[in-house]
């Protein structure tokens, strides 16, 4: 082995010594190559596996935390809700629709390998700005990749969140999450066990795409990254359609004893991990493998990536009734091989043995670093923020259709519309609103789902970064009457061989685990995507969660958007005006400085507690989180966000230090409500009794929104229709040119 | 009444079908696999939404060379009911047992989003419940929705009032901005000369209940339950 191949293979010298030592002999090409991607960044999780023990994964509920495909959690009538978030910011950015098709049929089949439904799929998107060509490019083929596998395949996208910062321009983030239910009784994991068991092969053949992609994943990009295309695999949701549902018939059956799907590294991971979990070996021959080119080595069908591949362990004996249900789905099924007593993982190829490495080696004896920490000296800089130089807001009503008009506000309807969000007729609340909401079919339960993660207040603070994201997502499923369950996170980073990055990692794992324990929501899974940069320019370290709500009653699903005249606003949390890491600092003097907005987490959880209990309590018509964008952007949200005609409202404000602070200072925990007017005195004592500030703002009516502020100048007024216009054009105004088109072919047609 | 939902490789709305017909309609629904050769004794035959082989090549275009084609040819030709939604209605075409054709959306992207659709039609058994001129609130989600006829097709579809649904405001005006796709002449769904086979691009099995924001799927459900009952007291609709 020269130096040269080894670190093409991104393993270190001292690695590649240590490997040496396991083995006690040279490893053959095979064995380097299944080292190198078990070994990787991506499949080890070496620099992040010391913090991530640190987090809560325990709960009453909490079936499944971290260590299989997805988490599992209980939600009663013997039901279980399994879900995950993965990332596939690499492949995105190399080929944008590919790469981001093959994210969504990766995690799909993470749910459906634990033999649930999947009924779910929601995506967290970052890019560059729109005023970027190749970012546009990027926006369009990223969504028409996750559309165009979700809708062929028939899992409804229900929702997401997307933002735009220029540190995204060269690293898109791609973070895909499935949400599925299965039978308490008949979870499946991915567990070889029984000496002697058949290990079988399902789905498409293999071929020579995406050989390595784990380890490009563990890489930063740099000039000539597209060379890296070829790694990239092509999805086809069609055979995944057939795989999914030939998987859930056959799990009916009592005939397997463990499922897992190839996903990054192929049958490598899949082969290591199910021996790992059950201390076994399996011994296999890739000659039997179905293969879609001619001449393929040992070395490139273990590495392989092609997608719709599954590898199951079945019993002894039912070989036949497994291959013969895969044959009516038209799907390859062939038996590669045994599972055997000594934990080895031995590959033949035509019987000769290639590959023999002790399975402990590629999993718990991998690499682990504790990488040096160091706190980026910029922060202080950065952390200082003096509003005497800003000058405040004067036209209230200009500023406030600029800011609903900023794509990171503005509708996202031009995205959401690709994506089939109605099938198999669970969709409760449609994209748009703070949280997704599904009903559970057969049960009056219905699960809330929310995506939150603000990259900016992680940049300034790693730490109260991920804590606000927690409780951001906790909020928003509360917004729809649901209670918080757990979470699972996607962790997108830079290099980690960077003290700075590495220290930003550390940071946000703890604020995410103090959040996730003060408010009861233990982190059932998640993925970390390091090396997020490109020629040294990282990525926000952006913490991204998943938070998965449950409703007892499916009829009593609430949502943002004011419903009728005179009833009446109130704002639950705190009043206060802190502007740093806003968007309206961002967008009217850009710069991303200050401090991040302070979080009281017992603060945030008895605001939680209030709205839970005003709503179980019949007293609310609607509920919508303050987040991007502060009050007034909450407000007309609620004014014009809905499905049907907007509505107006007259709100009056407490004057406060600054008019921009009051309209658009981010500070955390704090919800719109609106209740009718009888109720108003209950909610109010319910809050001053729980400790909560409940303001009452105004009422619902009218066709403008009017937000005054006691004695300041610039107040808006501004007929909601305006409004409205300006926040469906943020997004869509970028994609001009094809209406433009559109209009001259519909003329043509008409 | 019975309805057999037919289930190509790569269906993926014949569950939202079975549903609708089983939940919000109350009536008996099954599936009939893509090999089978029979229907057996079903009233009426869903072909549903979904991306049947695909659909890598054109909507339908494999699909229509499926065994049980030839079954739902003959059905046809016998006067039994048949509703092709969405890619159901890619299907028909693509067999030549409804006029047209499919183009991709004029966008070029694939649109999913609740629309209004006037009734043009309610001499078919597939709408005679709806009312003169009733606006119904249904989603489409499709990518080659974008309905396209030959001169002397669209003739024929005009003479003899074979356009069933088109694409209109929410208070019923036929407009460009309301035609989601570019289909010619905001045609949404088009039935056969003998009136038995209709296929449209909207969802009428997502707005099968309250809690999914419209029910006004029923309308078209209910009305083939009710011409199914008329026909087997001997009395013929359209």
């Amino acid at each position: 082995m020269t130096p040269e191949l080894i670190a093409a293979h991104g393993l270190t010298a001292e690695e590649y010594r240590i490997l040496r030592e396991i083995l006690g002999r040279e490893p053959t090409l095979t064995e380097l190559g299944i080292f190198s991607v078990m070994w990787s960044e991506h499949c080890s999780y070496k620099s992040s596996r010391i913090y991530l023990k640190e987090l809560p994964t325990q709960g009453s509920n909490i079936l499944q935390g971290p260590g299989e495909n997805a988490g599992v959690v209980d939600i009663g009538e013997g039901l279980v809700a399994v879900f995950k978030i993965e990332s596939h910011n690499h492949p995105s950015f190399i080929e944008p629709y590919q790469g981001a098709a093959t994210g969504v049929g990766g995690i799909l089949r993470d749910i459906f390998t634990m033999g649930a439904r999947p009924l779910a799929l929601m995506d967290s998107l970052r890019f560059g700005p729109l005023e970027e060509p190749r970012n546009r490019y990027l926006l369009s083929g990223v969504v028409a990749g996750i559309g165009g596998y979700g809708n062929c395949i028939g899992v409804p996208t229900v929702g997401g969140e997307t933002y735009f910062a220029d540190c995204y321009s060269h690293n898109p983030l791609v973070n895909v999450f499935n949400l599925g239910i299965a039978r308490r009784d008949r979870i499946f994991t991915a567990r070889a066990a029984g000496v002697g068991n058949p290990v079988i092969y399902v789905g498409s053949k293999t071929g020579r795409d995406g050989i390595h992609g784990a380890t490009m994943a563990s890489e930063s990009f740099h000039e000539g990254s597209e060379e890296r295309r070829p790694t990239v695999q092509v999805g086809d949701p069609f055979t995944e359609k057939l795989l999914l549902e030939a998987c859930l018939e056959i799990m009916k059956t009592d005939a397997l004893v463990g499922i897992q799907d190839m996903g990054a590294a192929g049958l490598t991971c899949s082969t290591v991990e199910m021996a790992a979990r059950g201390e076994v070996g399996i011994e296999i021959d890739v000659a039997r493998v179905p293969q879609r080119e001619e001449g393929m080595s040992s070395y490139e069908i273990m590495l392989s990536e092609s997608q719709e591949r599954m590898l199951l362990v079945a019993k002894e004996g039912r070989e036949e009734e497994v291959l013969s249900l895969f044959s009516r789905w038209d799907l390859d099924a062939v038996v590669i091989g045994r599972v055997t007593e000594e934990p080895k993982l031995t590959v033949r190829d035509r019987g000769r043995v290639v590959a023999q490495i002790p399975v402990a080696a590629l999993t718990e004896d991998a690499p682990l670093y504790r990488r040096p920490v160091s706190r980026p000296g910029w922060l202080d800089e950065l952390g200082h923020l003096d509003l005497q130089e800003i000058p405040d807001l004067r036209d209230g009503n200009e500023s406030l259709l600029r800011i609903v008009a900023s794509p990171n506000i503005a509708s996202k309807a031009w995205i959401y519309e690709q994506y089939d969000y109605l099938v198999r007729l669970n969709s409760l609340v449609l994209p748009g609103a703070d949280a997704a909401v599904i009903r559970v079919p057969g049960t009056s339960k219905a699960l809330a789902m929310s995506l939150d993660g603000n990259g900016r207040f992680c940049y300034l603070n790693p730490r109260q970064g991920a804590m606000l994201a927690v409780a951001e997502g906790a909020r928003n499923v509360v917004c729809a009457g649901a209670k918080p369950l757990a979470i699972s996170n996607c962790l997108n980073f830079g290099n980690p061989e960077n003290p700075e990055i590495m220290w930003q990692f550390a940071e946000a794992v703890r604020g995410m685990g103090d959040a996730c324990r003060l408010l009861g929501t233990p982190v059932t899974g998640g993925n970390v995507s390091f090396y997020n940069e490109t020629e040294g320019n990282g990525i926000y370290p952006t913490v991204v969660i998943a938070m998965v709500g449950l409703l007892d009653d499916q009829t009593r699903v609430l949502t943002p958007w004011f419903q009728n005249d005179g009833d009446e606003i109130f704002l639950l949390g705190p009043f206060r005006e802190e502007l740093g890491g806003s968007e309206y600092l961002n967008l009217f003097h850009h710069l991303v400085a200050g401090q991040v907005p302070s979080i009281d987490l017992e603060m945030e959880k008895k605001v939680q507690g209030v709205c839970l209990q005003t709503h179980q309590a019949g007293w609310l018509l609607s509920a919508h989180d303050c987040a991007e964008g502060g009050l007034a952007v909450a407000l007309a949200e609620c004014c014009i966000g809905g499905p049907g005609e907007p509505r107006g409202a007259r709100i009056h404000l407490e004057g406060g230090q600054r008019l921009d602070g009051v309209l658009y200072g981010e500070t955390p925990s704090r919800l719109v409500l609106t209740t009718p007017p009888q109720r108003s005195p209950e909610i109010e004592a319910l809050a001053r009794h729980q400790g909560v500030p409940c303001l009452r703002l105004g009422t619902v009516g009218g066709t403008s929104l009017q937000i005054r502020v006691q004695g300041r100048k610039g107040a808006i007024n501004l007929p909601v229709a305006e409004i409205r216009r300006a926040w469906q054009n943020g997004i869509h105004q970028y994609f001009e040119e094809q209406s433009i088109r559109d209009g001259l072919r519909g003329r043509i047609h008409g | 009444m019975k309805f057999g939902i037919v289930v190509f490789p790569g269906s993926n709305c014949d569950h939202d079908a079975y549903r609708a017909i089983r939940e919000g309609l109350g009536e008996e629904a099954r599936f009939l696999w893509h090999k089978d050769q029979s229907l057996g004794d079903v009233d009426c035959l869903i072909l549903p939404g979904g991306f049947s082989y695909g659909d890598y090549l054109r909507a339908g275009a494999i699909a229509r060379f499926s065994p049980i084609m030839g079954a739902v040819t003959e059905f046809a030709r016998r006067g039994g009911l048949v509703l092709g939604i969405c890619n159901g209605f890619q299907i028909l075409l693509e067999a030549g047992l409804l006029p047209g054709a499919m183009l991709r959306n004029r966008a070029l992207k694939f649109v999913c989003r609740f629309v209004s659709l006037r009734v043009e039609n309610r001499n078919t058994p597939f709408t005679h419940l709806c009312r003169p001129g009733q606006i119904l609130k249904l989603p489409v989600k499709h990518g080659e929705g974008n309905y396209f006829a030959d001169p002397d097709t669209l003739r024929l579809l005009q003479e003899r009032d074979l356009v069933v649904l088109r694409y209109c405001t929410p208070s019923g005006e036929i407009t460009v901005d309301a035609n989601p796709n570019g289909a010619l002449k905001n045609i949404a769904g088009v039935c056969n000369e003998a009136g038995n086979v209709f296929g449209l691009m909207p969802h009428p099995e997502n707005a099968s209940a309250e809690i999914l924001g419209s029910v006004d799927g029923l309308f078209i459900f209910r009305s083939i339950v009710s011409s199914l009952k008329k026909r087997s007291d001997g009395y013929q609709v359209a």
